[in-house]
């Protein structure tokens, strides 16, 4: 098996950097690197400069690729500027250069046939299901999204994201936009509404799970994006595992960045932050184990 | 461009000869598979694999990282899919690729070391075994092998004992103790042909938004730039009392001006580690740096420089 098997290390050009609500939109002339990226797919950036007290890399779902264009490759981001690595890649102005790995990880599964397709996005885990949903309509797949967060400034949507869905539907916890409340409250009417087959998630952790359990409930296919902090995107560092289970139902604790971040949310042992599911494979028992 | 022509670049562990004196550091280049996408494994002078247990394990629970200022704290519980499947998989795999290769192995009792040991004997492959001494022993409280004299040299001689031919065996010392000197005689008078140099050193980071310890485990192991002249100093002290003992040394690598301090202060190879999470062709550019600048100063070989630091 070919691990990270399209994966490139680049130098790559930062082409625009726009404010959009909350987030920084970032373009980035990246040539043959746009070539392979699928919609779910991540980069891995390095922050901060040589001499950056930041030795971890950081990962970024890929919003948008186009291998066309007049500046040949390129790779969009919606970043969220939360942490001081994220907010350094954010302060990059144009032709700025900056380390870029990718594309890297498991990218979402796309029917062979057309189906009703519903796409459900946390924040700015709303950014690869636009690429997405292009990519749905044209295989003739009927595409409907929703988008929740805490308050509307934090709902990434952009215009031209709205061609390529039959209906947008937003939420916000503050009742700022849309429908009060969150995504899941209005998922079971979507469902039915739009006689979904298939359901796409990103966001966090806590709301993937929320989805799945209405996905189980209406036993439709249930492809998330999960989040689990990462230090170096390649399968290395072993620290962005998730337990989850395999065609034999055995439980693995497996990398993030390998076996997802696009994962079947019917696979996932939900709510295992902080413990080990009974039952995992190589789980030990005994109270002393090695700290690292 | 460097002339490997007129430069000896070659380093010694035991009785063998690596091409590069730059390694990777275990746990820290995945199964190899991860990396050669990204250059030739066979380009480093030996792929140390992650620690290898006697049975599966499947690590610590979420979280288990936490960046700290130029460094990381890691708490994985050493994954890992038990020696029987590492032998059926990864060896194969990695011999195919021309690496060198040198195993780690960890246990929680004496007798897991030897079972180990006796698992690897035979293995043409194998340029070595890193035997990582910085695991809690069940036998005894869980206190770490590598804090103790006495359990330090119980495990290496188990290993010498079950290990058979004339495999270098390296043992990974801890930095988290009073006398590193003295621990490193221990090793070395049980059979130990080198030392690598050093493991990671305790740490803990407090989540303060919810009041409680970020990682999972709680404590984790603190590497990166930040434990850099922790690991030059124990390298330092080492080569001084057993100069004629080569030294792997790591911890916060990142370029090869960092490696060529190791060296100097006595490290006869030098490992990357954490610098591969942030940079997946670290080792390699650590390599060409320090060619280059052990030609700029005018050394014909590594072994030339090795401790000069010493006067």
């Amino acid at each position: 098996m070919n691990i990270n098997p399209r994966a490139i290390q680049k130098s790559v050009e930062v082409l625009s950097n726009k404010k959009v609500g909350s987030y920084h939109h970032m373009v980035f002339s990246v040539g043959e690197m746009a070539l392979h990226a699928k919609p779910g797919n991540f980069v891995a950036i390095a922050v901060g400069g040589n001499s950056s007290a930041m030795v971890l890399r950081r990962a970024f779902a890929i919003y948008r690729a186009s291998d066309r264009g007049n500046f040949g490759g390129t790779i969009e981001l919606v970043v969220a500027a939360h942490g001081s690595g994220s907010r350094w890649l954010s302060e990059r102005a144009i032709h700025d250069r900056v380390d870029m790995v990718g594309p890297l990880g498991t990218a979402f599964g796309i029917p062979t046939e057309p189906v009703s397709a519903l796409l459900v996005g946390g924040g700015y885990g709303s950014a690869p299901l636009f690429g997405l949903a292009e990519v749905l309509k044209q295989r003739g797949c009927r595409v409907d999204i929703v988008l929740g967060a805490s308050n509307a400034n934090k709902i990434y949507a952009p215009l031209e994201g709205k061609r390529s869905v039959n209906t947008m539907t937003l939420t916000t916890e503050d009742g700022g936009a849309g429908v009060k409340g969150r995504v899941t409250d209005v998922l079971p009417q979507l469902i039915e509404k739009h006689n979904t087959e298939i359901i796409y998630s990103c966001g966090p952790m806590a709301m993937l799970e929320a989805v799945d359990i209405i996905a189980q409930r209406f036993e439709i296919l249930h492809q998330c994006a999960v989040e689990e902090s990462m230090a170096c995107g390649i399968g290395v560092c072993m620290t962005c595992v998730i337990p989850l289970k395999n065609d034999a139902g055995v439980i693995k604790m497996q990398r993030s960045c390998i076996e997802g971040p696009v994962v079947d949310g019917s696979k996932v042992i939900w709510g295992s932050s902080r413990q080990i599911p009974s039952g995992t494979w190589g789980h030990q028992s005994l109270g002393v184990q090695n700290h690292e | 461009m460097s002339d490997f022509q007129s430069f000896d670049f070659r380093t010694k562990f035991g009785s063998r000869y690596f091409p590069s004196p730059i390694f990777t550091a275990s746990g820290c280049a995945g199964s190899g598979k991860e990396l050669s996408q990204f250059f030739d494994l066979d380009e480093l002078g030996a792929v140390v694999t992650k620690s290898i247990a006697v049975k599966p394990r499947s690590g610590r629970a979420t979280p288990r990282m936490a960046e700290t200022p130029s460094g990381m704290l890691n708490s994985i519980g050493l994954q890992g899919p038990g020696i029987d499947q590492f032998l059926a998989d990864d060896i194969p795999w990695l011999q195919s690729k021309g690496a060198r290769v040198i195993v780690s192995i960890s246990g929680e009792t004496i007798e897991e070391y030897a079972t180990l040991a006796r698992k690897l004997r035979g293995i043409n492959a194998l340029f070595g075994i890193e035997v990582n001494i910085s695991c809690p022993n069940v036998e005894n409280r869980g206190l770490v092998f590598s804090c103790d004299p006495v359990a330090s040299r119980a495990v290496i001689e188990a290993v010498r004992r079950n290990i058979g031919g004339d495999y270098p065996i390296i043992a990974k010392l801890s930095p988290d103790v009073t006398d590193i000197v003295s621990i490193a005689k221990e090793v070395v008078s049980a059979g130990a042909d080198g030392l690598a140099l050093i493991n990671t050193l305790l740490g803990m980071v407090i989540d303060i938004d919810a009041a409680r310890p970020k990682l999972a485990g709680v404590t984790g192991g603190l590497s990166g730039p930040a434990i850099r002249p922790v690991a030059v100093r124990a390298i330092f002290q080492v080569h001084a009392a057993l100069p004629n003992i080569p030294i792997l040394g790591m911890g916060g690598v990142t370029s090869g001006r960092d490696a060529l301090e190791m060296i100097f202060a006595g490290a006869s190879g030098v490992s990357i580690g954490t610098a591969t999470f942030g940079n997946p062709t670290a080792a390699i550019r650590v390599k060409e740096e320090l060619l280059g600048l052990l030609q700029s100063k005018g050394f014909k070989s590594l072994k030339d420089a090795i401790g000069v630091a010493h006067g």
